[in-house]
């Protein structure tokens, strides 16, 4: 590019024009298709005006609910490109035996597994989880706001730039070939010279500190900021499963943060942790990497716990069965995820002795949740069930789950594990778990919630269809990889000689495709609802009858949230306050204090990833001024001293007159 | 509105954090010194015949040393924040020690299971 | 609006009026959250300090701790850093009293002190260094130096946030934001002084035994 080749090998490092894939047919499709679709996304804005808008309302707002909805929308993209994968590896397993060698050569199957892994844990199923936190624990706690919302925009911002450095290594360079953990010594200097792994190390720090800070923030919220009367067991069931798990991810991510700095420090500064010679011991990374893993599967799974005990208790018409043993049961899990580790990585070598209490505590730690699922069948119980789209979830969940945590403690028996791990069976038992646990509560707090959000119901039709497609999609997807790993086929692998497994991997393709059909139905179930959404309005704020503060405000809640903080005396205090015929205030409000927006979250985030960028690429020159520049920046929004500002109660009469009219519609006397 | 809010907000201030004195964190610094002067003493005059005893001794008051901080100098008591400091406390405690714990004895056991035989094993072998 | 709608329950009757507050000032939550940081960065350590046990020993037929540490430089340094810890508390004192000149004087020692650690560290990393005792000559030092580097990194931020305060503090004197400010860096200051008796005790003292 320079004629100076010195000079370009500093101010370049080792990008070059090489890195961009203009030989790989599939990539230059997919960047051609992005590229257009980007350009069309960026045309629509322009032309409705719409760039001032999204930078002051979206982009700098640090108002909770808005942050809460990107890191949907950040999810639900994120998913799109993290399902691709999963097609693409289904498609190359159910065709690749014998001389069909398949469309994806060893070297790319290899990131797509990689980047499926990646993606769906850190960029789909944690801003999911935190997106879902983020909206409506403020609100369920009677909150203007969470503690630090600066932060809280700041975090979001790490964590869509972590997700932008993963989906730029696609274009520019590759991404890691280690499996979502990248284990050394593969994903060592020696053995992954190239850009991968530093892909995988910069996007997961960056969205790593983001996940950090909004940890810190939703616990300190929690604490701090609950309305006067409500008392820690007085909170529902998701704000307690929301504080467990922002303590597992203040008291986890840092052990990642470390773990993933050793292994930076081995490639960049050629330090011996991990690798094989000068005393280093990969072990090391394998025992410390699960200390954070495996703590990060019930930072995953509890919020959605919490997700489904607000479903079943709204949609049976009942308060939750047993709400102290469930928050006993969410502690206890909380506390004994850190005793568990070891069983995913039985086979290393540690022995009987160690191998058995890994073993019994992961056994025992099945208990609390079993404790749950019988906590919610018995709030369904002579409920009066109503078999709306989350509660159609909620069930599929109670099933899919059951069976999943039951493969689970069958591979906590060492020996089964011996002969079960890094198999297909493996594989079928996680993903049981997350799709049945994770995935299907995303969908149900997405139709549960959206009206609250947006003020109108989704299509219950195109939901109806998305559940069924998913859930025969998932079995028809997972159940033959159980068979196939009982056979003892092995993960991770593009290319088969077995005929006789084809099949089976037939199946699954013809899962994956059921899958899509789900997703999809999920995205039209999005634009049929906005076409429809004067039918679907919600007028009243609380569409489904529920017992949470969230449901007292309005669809959506204004800025403020709650024009007088309300005051809790009973669990489900929007059921108890509807229960004694509460009537909203009319009068006397007064002025309310609330966080400005800023950019500063945006700007230092973007100056993180551009300095995540420059050390992938050896720009070291580049990568030193955006250190520099993210100091300055950091430093520069210290000395903002204003950062409030105070809504008058003239405007809070004038929102709350606005929805005193629109309930007057419904009837005269409507609360 | 806005001094109100100040001494207001002071107010709650001095009931729920402590801050210490000139006396207490001139104990905390003397008891400091004395726990820092011992081990350092301990190891560089070769005191006690048996290493191990004085690895214990020396991380037991560095243990005693880190509550002496926390008490003198972070004024750690247990009705800061409504007693979720402490709390915080306790729970990182218990995971920094299933962390180190557990790292040295999965680490031990793999070592020992995993690594390469030393040559005497080697020529040793059946 | 009448509560025609309230309908009492055995024993126990609200009005609406009872289901609000007209004001309301949440609890401030930085300096718990800032104690919820430093629990994490606790963790940090945690594993630095447990890669440190695993492979602390792994001298890959390289110099030991015996062989390297100069232990009355350690002990000089640790003299340096609860003495800074204890200006810092000073000038806690005179913040207590309003002083802010006072205040400010004590935070200028502090970060004095706190640069001289600095200083006698980088000396110390690079005469290793000049040994051919660097981070690369073995899993011991590799670990030695992440461990040891990463509080030094610790301290050397906290010196920049120190210069910035007392900027800060001459700008706008003490409101109850700078209050918090110094209360923050006070727990980080003292937290790093913590995590150097573990340093000290286990990597240098412990290092130095056979």
């Amino acid at each position: 590019m320079f004629e100076n080749q010195p000079l370009q090998t500093l101010l370049l490092g080792r990008l070059s024009w090489d890195a961009i894939p203009f030989h790989e047919p599939i990539l230059l499709g997919t960047f051609i298709m992005v590229a257009l679709g980007g350009l069309a996304v960026f045309a629509l804005i322009t032309r409705f005006r719409l760039w001032g808008p999204l930078w002051r309302d979206w982009v700098t707002s640090i108002d909770h609910k808005r942050i809460g909805v990107m890191y949907m929308v950040l999810g639900i993209v994120m998913l799109l490109r993290g399902f691709a994968d999963a097609l693409m590896m289904r498609a190359q397993q159910a065709m690749s035996f014998g001389d069909n060698a398949g469309f994806l050569p060893p070297h790319h199957y290899d990131q797509v597994f990689t980047a499926h892994g990646v993606i769906m844990i850190f960029f789909v199923a944690m801003p999911i989880v935190t997106g879902l936190m983020n909206y409506i624990v403020p609100l369920q706690i009677g909150a203007r706001d969470v503690a630090f919302p600066f932060l809280n925009n700041f975090s979001f911002w790490m964590t869509t730039f972590g997700a932008v450095l993963v989906m730029a290594s696609l274009f520019v360079g590759e991404f890691a070939r280690t499996g979502w953990l990248a284990y050394p010594p593969l994903s060592g200097i020696l053995s992954s010279p190239d850009v991968g792994v530093d892909y995988y190390i910069w996007s997961l720090q960056i969205a790593g500190v983001g996940t950090l800070l909004s940890g810190v923030n939703l616990i300190a919220t929690i604490v701090k900021m609950r309305a006067p009367g409500m008392g820690l067991m007085k909170m529902p069931v998701f704000t307690w499963t929301a504080l467990c798990t922002n303590v597992l991810i203040v008291a986890a991510f840092p052990v990642l943060t470390a773990v993933l700095v050793l292994l930076s420090l081995d490639r960049y500064l050629g330090t011996n942790f991990f690798g094989n010679d000068l005393g280093g011991n990969p072990m090391m990374y394998v025992n410390m990497i699960w200390i954070w893993g495996h703590p990060e599967v019930y930072i995953l799974i509890l919020p959605c716990f919490g997700v489904y005990s607000e479903i079943v208790s709204t949609f049976c018409g009942k308060r939750l069965f047993g709400y102290t043993s469930m928050v006993y049961a969410t502690v206890v899990i909380t506390i004994l995820s850190y005793l568990v580790w070891l069983h995913h990585f039985f086979t290393m070598g540690s022995g009987a002795s160690v191998n058995s209490f890994f073993g019994i505590t992961t056994m025992i730690i099945s208990i609390p949740t079993g404790a749950k699922i019988f906590n919610w069948l018995f709030t369904m119980y002579r409920g009066r069930i109503r078999f709306e789209v989350p509660m159609l979830w909620t069930i599929g969940f109670m099933i899919t789950f059951v069976i999943g945590g039951m493969t689970g403690v069958l591979l906590a028996v060492p020996p089964a594990d011996f002969v079960l791990h890094n198999s297909l069976f493996l594989i079928a038992h996680f993903h049981n778990v997350i799709i049945g646990g994770v995935v299907f509560a995303a969908f149900a707090a997405i139709n549960f919630w959206f009206p609250k959000a947006f003020g109108y119901k989704l299509d219950s039709f195109w939901g109806k269809c998305s559940f069924w497609f998913w859930f025969i999609g998932f079995y028809f997807a997972f159940m033959p990889l159980y068979v196939l790993g009982l056979m003892g086929v092995t993960r991770r692998l593009s290319h088969f000689d077995d005929p006789s497994l084809q099949i089976w991997f037939q199946i699954a393709a013809f899962g994956g495709f059921l899958i899509a059909l789900g997703i999809a139905s999920f995205l039209i179930q999005l634009v049929v609802s906005y076409q429809r959404r004067e039918q679907l309005r919600d007028l009243t704020g609380d569409p489904w009858g529920a017992r949470t503060l969230e449901w007292s405000t309005s669809s959506p809640p204004p800025d403020y949230n709650f024009a007088f903080t309300p005051v809790v005396f009973d669990n489900d205090a929007w059921a108890d306050m509807k229960k004694h015929g509460y009537e909203r205030p009319l009068s006397g409000f007064t002025d309310i204090h609330m966080p400005k927006n800023t950019s500063a979250g945006f700007i230092i985030s973007a100056i993180c990833a551009l300095m995540g960028f420059a050390l992938i690429w050896h720009m070291w020159p580049l990568a030193a001024l955006s250190f520099v520049a993210m100091l300055v920046a950091v430093i520069k929004h210290t000395f903002n001293y204003h950062r409030d500002y105070y809504i008058p109660a003239t405007e809070v009469a004038e929102v709350e007159a606005a929805r005193t009219r629109q309930l007057n519609t419904l009837s005269p006397t409507h609360v | 509105m806005s001094t109100h809010q100040n001494n207001h907000q002071h107010d709650h201030h001095h009931d729920s954090h402590d801050h210490g004195s000139l006396k207490s964190y001139l104990t905390g610094f003397i008891l400091s010194v004395i726990l820092t002067a011992i081990p350092f003493w301990l190891v560089m005059g070769k005191v006690l015949p048996s290493a191990s005893t004085t690895a214990l001794v020396v991380l037991g008051l560095g243990a005693v040393q880190i509550v002496v901080h926390m008490v003198y100098f972070l004024h750690m008591n247990t009705r800061s924040e409504g007693g979720w400091s402490m709390l915080a406390l306790i729970f990182t405690s218990t995971l920094v020690v299933i962390t180190l714990a557990g790292s040295l004895w999965v680490m031990f056991h793999l070592n020992h299971n995993m690594m390469p035989p030393s040559s005497h094993e080697m020529r040793n072998l059946p | 609006m009448s509560n025609a709608h309230a309908t009492p329950l055995a024993g126990v009757s609200r009005t609406s009026a009872d289901y609000f507050v007209t004001e309301h000032h949440p609890e401030n939550g930085t300096l718990l959250g800032f104690w919820l940081y430093l629990m994490s960065d606790c963790l940090v350590f945690a594993c630095l300090f447990a890669t440190y046990a695993v492979l602390g020993r792994s001298y890959a037929a390289g110099p030991s701790g015996a062989d390297l540490f100069d232990l009355p430089l350690v002990a000089l340094n640790t003299s340096l850093l609860l003495l800074s810890s204890i200006t810092y508390g000073f000038a806690m004192l005179e913040m207590q009293k309003n002083r802010l000149n006072n205040t400010l004087g004590w935070l200028v020692l502090t970060g004095l002190l706190g640069a001289g650690f600095i200083g006698l560290e980088l000396t110390e990393f690079a005469h290793l260094i000049a040994e051919g005792a660097g981070p690369q000559r073995s899993a011991f030092l590799s670990s030695f130096f992440t461990l040891v580097g990463t509080h030094g990194l610790h301290v050397s931020f906290g010196i920049v946030w120190l210069v910035v305060l007392m900027l800060q503090l001459k700008q706008h004197g003490f409101t109850e934001a700078n209050r918090r400010r110094l209360q923050c860096l006070s727990m980080f200051w003292h937290f790093l002084d913590v995590v150097w008796i573990g340093v000290f005790s286990f990597v240098y003292l412990m290092g130095t035994l056979p």
